[in-house]
């Protein structure tokens, strides 16, 4: 059981009033809050230890290349990869989903094809539209069913032309968890490469990229209680080997030439130029905790918030729930609509009784399209939330369609 | 409660553009500008027809919060009639209405100038100035 009472003192940002009420934070799929521990890592490096990273004889070099391996090592383990040559850090998942559409335009032809789903987020679906663009590649959507991912779509659309098949772990929007392992097993049947954007599954649930036999696997720091501009691509390492870096310069060359340069070995010969340091040793320090609180415990109690809120909200007239309808098939972030009102005007609702929810097209716009809406509103929660703040999100919305009834 | 303070942005004068928006549809045989708020996903679609320098008629279409909704249609009452020159002049004094500045210009405004109150909610200033945007794209592409 997590003590979230001990687990809410961690985060100062949490204990604020905004437009005169507590706040109640349930934007945790866009960004979440940061622990102290987090906080004091990034300030600890600062404090004592701030140097460039592989390059230095003198002691701050080598302490900062330390902590920055050592980083590198609590997340191979985070997602149980066999080595941490497999574990490139990027700016987030953003940048580890480009690098592979990178590398795919090395391998893609005329007449093969990209298997993705509807409910991607644009960072899994634009890198991949300018791959076959350049390519003459296709790009071939799988669609949903009840809310989730159609696995007979999804099975009729893989054939030996797919040559990379790049899915979301958990839909940043429907909360609908994708069975990757097994598509991982269908990927490799026809011979494709398996991409996971794990943006929205590593900070809620035990990550293990060895079970899942998954290629590559992307997450983002921000999205786990690490800070900005720090994220993580993991790849098998006979993959990474065939990999050409994305980008030169300085950290990540061997031997340099007056015409040709060499590259170091993995996995540095991806990270050009100096890398986020504090960042690095942030999320490290961010792992730490999760992995003190067990994400598995984790995993549980986010499912005991959404078995509590889901029906709540589902027996709110007017209310539409989009994704799985069933809790335990739900993941904790949930989009939905209130019948004449518009999610822009609900946000700022409650926005004014202090509950933080992102309203918009949430970076899914083919996905907003295909579910016939221009938007929706979305809370999404976290280890820090409680019953409390369900019951507040749900009596928020009650006062808002409230208000807006009177005169609207 | 809270909620009472959003009275200053939902008035019933928003309500009522918002729920019965003047103006709205599509004109034929003139181009259309299609604007839309990438943060959040408002669309406009605007069809304005000049009898030269003059806005003759004019309509919207698209879709969008109440704010949104509400602002074109009360732009759409604002500028109907007017030349472009000063049209463009109520462009700016709204939008320099929304970002806080008070002026007794505002009063040219008509109803539009209810929504002075956008000021207190600076994550809704785009809502209410996309309709806007979208006459000033207008009036530029009819000077091309």
């Amino acid at each position: 059981m997590l003590d979230i009472k001990k687990i809410r003192q961690d985060f100062l940002i949490l204990d604020q009033i905004v437009n005169d009420e507590p706040l109640v934070y349930l934007d945790n799929a866009a960004t979440t809050q940061k622990p102290q521990q987090v906080l004091d890592a990034l300030n600890d490096y600062y404090h004592t230890t701030n140097a460039n990273v592989h390059r230095g004889v003198h002691t701050l070099a080598e302490r900062a290349t330390a902590a920055y391996e050592a980083s590198r090592e609590k997340v191979r383990s985070f997602i149980n990869a066999k080595s941490t040559k497999e574990v490139l850090f990027t700016r987030g998942t953003t940048t580890g989903l480009n690098w592979v559409a990178k590398f795919a335009e090395e391998i893609l032809q005329e007449g093969d094809e990209v298997l993705i789903s509807i409910m991607e987020h644009h960072s899994n679906i634009i890198p991949w539209q300018e791959a076959c663009r350049k390519t003459g590649a296709k790009l071939v959507y799988a669609y949903i069913k009840d809310g989730s991912l159609d696995m007979d779509d999804l099975r009729s659309k893989l054939s030996p032309k797919t040559k990379f098949v790049s899915l979301a772990h958990v839909s940043n929007v429907l909360g609908a968890i994708a069975p990757v392992k097994e598509i991982a097993e269908l990927a490799h049947e026809v011979g494709a490469y398996m991409v996971v954007d794990g943006a929205q599954s590593a900070p809620h649930m035990a990550i293990d990229v060895q079970d899942l036999d998954c290629d590559f696997y992307t997450l983002s720091g921000h999205k786990m209680l690490a800070p900005t501009g720090i994220g993580v691509l993991y790849g098998k390492e006979e993959i990474l080997n065939q990999m050409s870096p994305v980008e030169f310069g300085g950290e990540m060359i061997d031997f340099v030439y007056e015409q040709e340069a060499t590259w170091k070995e993995l996995p540095w010969k991806f990270e050009a130029g100096t890398p986020n340091i504090a960042g690095a040793i942030a999320l490290g320090a961010a792992l730490d905790y999760l992995t003190e609180l067990g994400m598995d415990q984790i995993h549980a109690y986010e499912q005991e918030l959404v078995n509590y809120v889901l029906p709540k909200l589902q027996a709110i007239e007017g209310l539409t729930v989009y994704g799985p309808q069933d809790p335990s098939q739900h993941a904790g972030v949930i989009a939905f609509n209130i019948d004449g009102l518009h999610p822009h005007d609900v946000a700022t609702a409650l926005d004014y009784e202090g509950v933080a929810v992102r309203a918009g097209h949430h970076c899914a716009q083919p996905l907003i399209n295909h579910l016939g809406i221009s938007s929706a509103a979305r809370a999404s929660f976290y280890i820090y939330n409680t019953k409390a703040d369900c019951d507040k999100l749900v009596d928020a919305i009650l006062k808002t369609k409230e208000f807006f009834n009177g005169t609207f | 409660m809270a909620l009472s303070r959003l009275d200053s942005l939902y008035m019933a004068v928003v309500a009522d553009h918002s729920k019965n928006p003047h103006h709205h549809g599509v004109l034929e045989d003139v181009e259309q500008i299609n604007l839309n708020n990438p943060t959040c996903g408002d669309v406009i679609n605007l069809s304005v027809k000049f009898d030269g320098d003059v806005i003759s008629d004019i309509a919207f279409a698209g879709d969008g919060c109440t704010i949104s909704t509400a602002s074109s249609s009360m732009m759409t009452d604002a500028v109907i009639g007017k030349t472009k020159d000063q049209a463009l002049e109520l462009a700016d004094i709204f939008s320099k209405m929304v970002q806080g500045e008070k002026a007794d210009s505002q009063k040219r405004l008509g109803e539009a100038s209810f929504l002075a109150g956008v000021s207190k909610f600076p994550q809704r200033i785009k809502c209410s100035t996309l309709a806007w945007n979208a006459l000033k794209k207008s009036i530029e592409r009819s000077e091309m």
